[in-house]
């Protein structure tokens, strides 16, 4: 190991440690952490590191595994839902941003079949950063979420035919290939004959999808069975790799593949444990992948040519913003999810470098072409976390409003009025109390034997994810009056809350809170309606305790109930202090539950009729 | 033999002397059923059929409490409000208790001369007690001369005593 090495990574690492929690703190989302912490370690700064791209190629690694933890977050069944959006919103995507950004590069001079190829880089957004800052924003599974996803999954598909049109393209234009090309993109199948390589291709995906189904699972076993902590995660990073590198072999996008492999496996019962252990992998890599396009940035050519780069910075984001606000429009998504699904796709991605690079190689761009407009997608990639905190600081909060306001008008629904998430131990009594009071309540659940269960009952029960928007519209949430959170995962369940308060902001959010934190994170989110969940029956077997030591049943009764006002008042009072610093937090705690000690011993004697004086207690005075 | 039930109610047992005492002198009695109205429904959550089916099972009916603000503690009147039902206790239907006897035994933090129109709670013990009467006669029961104890904060134990022993001989009677 030499000691450049541990040079580099010091640096990197360092850059990520010191950037990205301040990044996170003020606001601005990981992913522009590290693009800053790139651009400040990169060439155009402090030059602390040496050839970026060698980097950005071992990271793009980290782009494939985040595709394969996403696909196994996905469910078969959902991917085939999502087809419709995928085919559509992704090719209405595609094809519209190509012909505009053709257009314009036609009329600034350029050939056609330079302008087309121009064209069909740039429609390419960035897949990294779109689904690392929606998923840090909880908002993957939103209507917007998922149009963003369909988009993204499109052009991950759309890019094998593009690259393959490049020559073609080149041969149009009688451009000179300028050298011979050795991109990894590049297949292994080409002396094949063209039926022959669309066979093998896809031969491979049908093996990738039966292996992963039929087989991985008795590897898993037995290497599971071994005990060995270390050595699934190996086994886990050999599936993404090995998927990876077969992909590559036919010519196919590596992501793609992953991606593929992750859906296949997201039904099998290794899919936590796949998940938990490459998930540190593709972090770590995703940060180097966003640190090497922060280095990337060659601010230097836009020092020099400031007003061109920034005109095309501005008209790509410009371009591809109203292009997918028209589409979100079109597809009906919404005014807040097109926001969302326009502001999160307005750049240029890390396929268009791919693109650029090998339409240079076919010498259809020209250097000076080229230069100007990677520094331009890479400038409009470094935009879209500060994209994104506008929408959710500025556009957001307008169309939350607009839509409240209008949900004060609407009819009464004659559908059920409750919507309850989570059908186990805590929700299934709440299911039954509201149930045998006469009201409806569409019950989702992510388990299905209790769903099934339930059918049994006669309760109208869906199984499945509440964490999913369309889910939800299906369970009627749109008529629907109080949404009920009994899920007992806290992050599920904020996650639920999330979106729930972002698709459906006219419903009443009543939650099971399963901790403090948790408690702060709803109050923090505005939903007031809670109760933990251990509380109540803590502070019954209280009274039950208290009666045991020979408090009478009233007396125990009355003190648990003041007790329990307090401890209600408290996390409400506390909350506002949580979040910030930890000692702040604790000395605040500790003075804040003292006082309210000596509060709740005067008040627990007023319960207690303690301080009248009315009682015979101290008998005659003389 | 006459079977007594005392529906007793007090919200603050642990600060009293006199009704402690009262309950330690009856509640042993065979014939007697001594109900803590505030210890088997703390939560004020009556179980109205057999609260009911209490009632059927005895012909004397005790209603033991402090005077508290003039009237009987919160629980005391929650209890007649649920049981007490139309269709049960009154009304055409209601002749459930029709027959029976019931005793108002009450404790007073005020004298006897208090409760008298130059006194200064200006009604009579009897005045102040009418809608126990009326409860009573509405559900076709004898209301009983109530058993009073008055200004119970200047008895002496031993008085406790003896006044507890005058309450057991009055239940005694009644049987």
């Amino acid at each position: 190991m030499t000691s450049h090495f541990l040079f580099q990574a010091v640096i990197y690492l360092l850059a990520a440690v010191v950037a990205v929690p301040v990044a996170k703190r003020f606001g601005l989302g990981s992913v522009l952490g590290y693009l800053i912490a790139g651009v400040v370690i990169g060439p155009s700064l402090f030059n602390l590191v040496g050839q970026v791209e060698d980097v950005q190629h071992f990271a793009e690694f980290g782009v494939v595994m985040m595709l394969f933890v996403v696909g196994l977050e996905l469910r078969p069944s959902l991917l085939w839902r999502l087809r419709g959006p995928i085919l559509g919103t992704g090719s209405a995507q595609v094809i519209l941003t190509a012909a505009a950004a053709s257009g314009v590069a036609l009329i600034s001079g350029q050939t056609w079949p330079v302008a087309v190829t121009i064209g069909l880089t740039l429609a390419m957004s960035s897949t990294a950063i779109v689904i690392q800052s929606l998923a840090e924003r909880n908002v993957l599974n939103t209507r917007g979420g998922q149009a963003c996803f369909s988009v993204l999954l499109f052009q991950d598909i759309a890019v094998i035919p593009i690259l393959a049109l490049l020559p073609w393209l080149a041969r149009a234009n009688g451009s000179q290939i300028s050298q011979p090309t050795g991109h990894s993109h590049e297949s292994a199948l080409a002396h094949f004959p063209p039926w022959a390589q669309s066979l093998i291709t896809l031969g491979a995906v049908v093996a990738v999808v039966i292996v992963a189904h039929y087989f991985l699972r008795y590897v898993f076993r037995y290497v599971a069975a071994a005990k060995l902590r270390e050595l699934f995660t190996a086994v886990a990073l050999l599936v993404v790799a090995g998927v990876a590198y077969m992909m590559q072999l036919v010519g196919l996008s590596a992501a793609l593949g992953t991606f593929i492999a992750g859906v296949v496996l997201a039904e099998s019962e290794y899919r936590h444990q796949l998940e938990a252990d490459v998930e540190p992998f593709k972090g770590l890599l995703l940060g180097l992948f966003f640190i090497a396009v922060g280095a990337g940035l060659n601010l230097s050519l836009v020092l020099a040519q400031p007003g061109l780069i920034a005109a095309l910075t501005i008209g790509l984001i410009g371009l591809k913003f109203v292009i997918l606000l028209g589409i979100g429009s079109a597809f009906r998504l919404g005014w807040g999810s097109s926001f969302l699904f326009a502001c999160a796709l307005a750049q240029g991605g890390e396929f268009c470098f791919v693109l650029l690079g090998m339409a240079g190689q076919q010498g259809l761009v020209s250097s000076d072409t080229a230069g100007p407009l990677s520094a331009a997608i890479a400038l409009s990639m470094a935009l879209t976390p500060l994209m994104l905190i506008l929408n959710d600081r500025v556009i957001q909060p307008r169309f939350a409003k607009l839509k409240a306001e209008r949900e004060h008008d609407a009819v009464e629904s004659h559908d059920h009025p409750v919507i309850l998430a989570g059908f186990g131990r805590f929700g299934h009594i709440i299911g039954r109390l509201l149930e045998n009071s006469g009201f409806g309540v569409t019950v989702l659940d992510n388990d299905p034997d209790q769903v099934e269960l339930l059918g049994r009952f006669g309760m109208k029960a869906f199984y499945g994810d509440a964490s999913r928007a369309d889910l939800l519209a299906s369970a009627g949430a749109a008529k629907a009056k109080l949404f009920v959170c009994a899920i007992d995962s806290e992050e599920k369940s904020l996650e639920v809350i999330d979106l729930v308060q972002q698709e459906f902001p006219h419903l009443r959010i009543l939650a099971r809170a399963v901790s403090r934190s948790h408690a702060y994170e709803l109050i923090k989110r505005g939903v007031m309606d809670f109760r933990r969940d251990t509380l109540g029956s803590a502070v019954d077997l209280g009274a039950d305790i208290l009666r045991a030591l020979g408090y009478r049943a009233h007396r125990a009764l009355r003190t648990v109930q003041t007790f329990k006002c307090y401890e209600e008042e408290s996390v409400r009072e506390l909350a506002k202090h949580y979040g910030g610093d930890q000692s702040a937090y604790i000395s605040i705690a500790r003075q804040h539950i003292q006082n309210l000690e000596s509060l709740l011993r005067e008040d627990m004697k007023r319960q207690h009729l303690d301080n009248e004086d009315a009682w015979d207690t101290a008998g005659p005075k003389s | 033999m006459n079977r007594v039930l005392i529906l007793f109610a007090h919200p603050a047992l642990h600060r009293s002397r006199m009704n402690a005492a009262m309950m330690g002198a009856v509640q042993d009695l065979s014939g007697v059923t001594f109900h803590d109205l505030y210890e088997e429904y703390p939560d004020y959550h009556i179980e109205v059929d057999a609260e009911q089916k209490l009632l059927l099972e005895h012909e004397v009916i005790v209603w033991q409490h402090p005077f508290y603000w003039y009237s009987a503690p919160a629980l005391m009147k929650e209890w007649q409000d649920v049981v007490l039902e139309h269709g049960f206790a009154y009304g055409d239907e209601g002749k459930a208790l029709h027959g029976k006897k019931l005793l108002s035994a009450l404790t007073t933090g005020g004298p006897e001369e208090a409760y008298q129109h130059d006194g200064q709670n200006r009604f009579t013990m009897r005045e102040l007690l009418a809608p126990f009467d009326q409860t009573s006669h509405l559900c076709g029961m004898t209301y009983l001369e109530p058993f009073i104890l008055h200004a119970v904060n200047r008895y002496t134990q031993p008085e406790i005593e003896a006044a507890a022993q005058r309450y057991r001989e009055r239940i005694l009677a009644l049987m």
